[in-house]
């Protein structure tokens, strides 16, 4: 393919490194977007749950809350997106501010490692929960 | 960037925070930053929450031993307007996302907007709290 010179949109610095882009950059802006429009739906039926419960304190009225499929789901939807969405969130923050590149890889890991296991346990609490305590 | 990666010359940075004046935009901007980071803290509060009812009732009497006590309540309240903030400005981006309200006066319309209405979500939290019979 012939290659026009003032075709090109790469700056000069752009070429020489040779790096190309990230190829992976709107993966990540677009489930940020995504998981904020979900939260917009999720998110206000959960909380009003743990802040209702946490402040009343009822536990049963909130093992009861938590026993209808309609709640668990809603609060299982939440948890899934929620993690994702707080992790990937800190991503950004640690990517923008933690240059040292060995740092930046272990917190990053630590963020993850740490949203799905907290994911996770919150589900299995949820099913616990649902299923009868 | 570090000094030593070859090749890479100091290059001039744009404006620090620090030298910036302070602006609703970037005030806001800043605010919902420190909220998302605020409420992924948030997060696994919910799922210790979880956890204390799936076990028994003494550890939920402890749970919320904790959530009444002073700072309890202190952060249970800071993470509802968190919460509240951070939604609004969401709505925000996702409308600038959109097209939408993208010259300066609606930038600072819609910050103001987005501001009142974290307040007024985070009061009504707490009013329909306070109405509700548990």
């Amino acid at each position: 393919m012939k290659k026009k010179k003032q075709n090109s949109f790469r700056t000069t610095l752009g070429k020489v490194r040779a790096m190309g882009s990230a190829k992976s950059g709107t993966h990540h802006w677009m489930l940020m977007r995504l998981t904020s429009v979900a939260l917009l739906f999720l998110i206000l039926y959960p909380i009003m749950g743990f802040f209702l419960y946490a402040v009343y304190g009822g536990r049963e009225g909130a093992l009861q809350w938590l026993h209808s499929p309609v709640a668990a789901t809603g609060v299982v939807l939440f948890l899934i997106v929620g993690f994702h969405h707080a992790a990937n969130g800190l991503q950004v923050v640690i990517e923008d501010y933690v240059h040292c590149n060995c740092a930046k890889s272990i917190s990053l890991f630590l963020v993850k490692s740490i949203a799905a296991s907290c994911a996770i346990l919150g589900v299995l609490a949820t099913l616990k929960i649902f299923f009868g305590v | 960037m570090p000094s030593s990666t070859p090749g890479k010359k100091a290059r001039p940075l744009s404006p620090h925070l620090q030298v910036y004046r302070p602006q609703l935009t970037s005030g806001l901007s800043i605010f919902n930053r420190i909220t998302g980071i605020g409420l992924a803290f948030g997060l696994p509060v919910f799922v210790i929450w979880l956890l204390a009812l799936s076990k028994d009732a003494a550890t939920y009497d402890q749970f919320l031993h904790c959530a009444h006590s002073t700072i309890g309540t202190i952060l249970l309240m800071g993470w509802s307007w968190a919460f509240a903030f951070h939604l609004c400005m969401g709505v925000r981006h996702l409308l600038w996302d959109m097209g939408l309200f993208l010259d300066i006066k609606d930038v600072y319309k819609t910050g103001y907007v987005a501001l009142a209405a974290s307040v007024v979500l985070t009061i009504g939290i707490w009013i329909k709290m306070l109405l509700v019979q548990i």
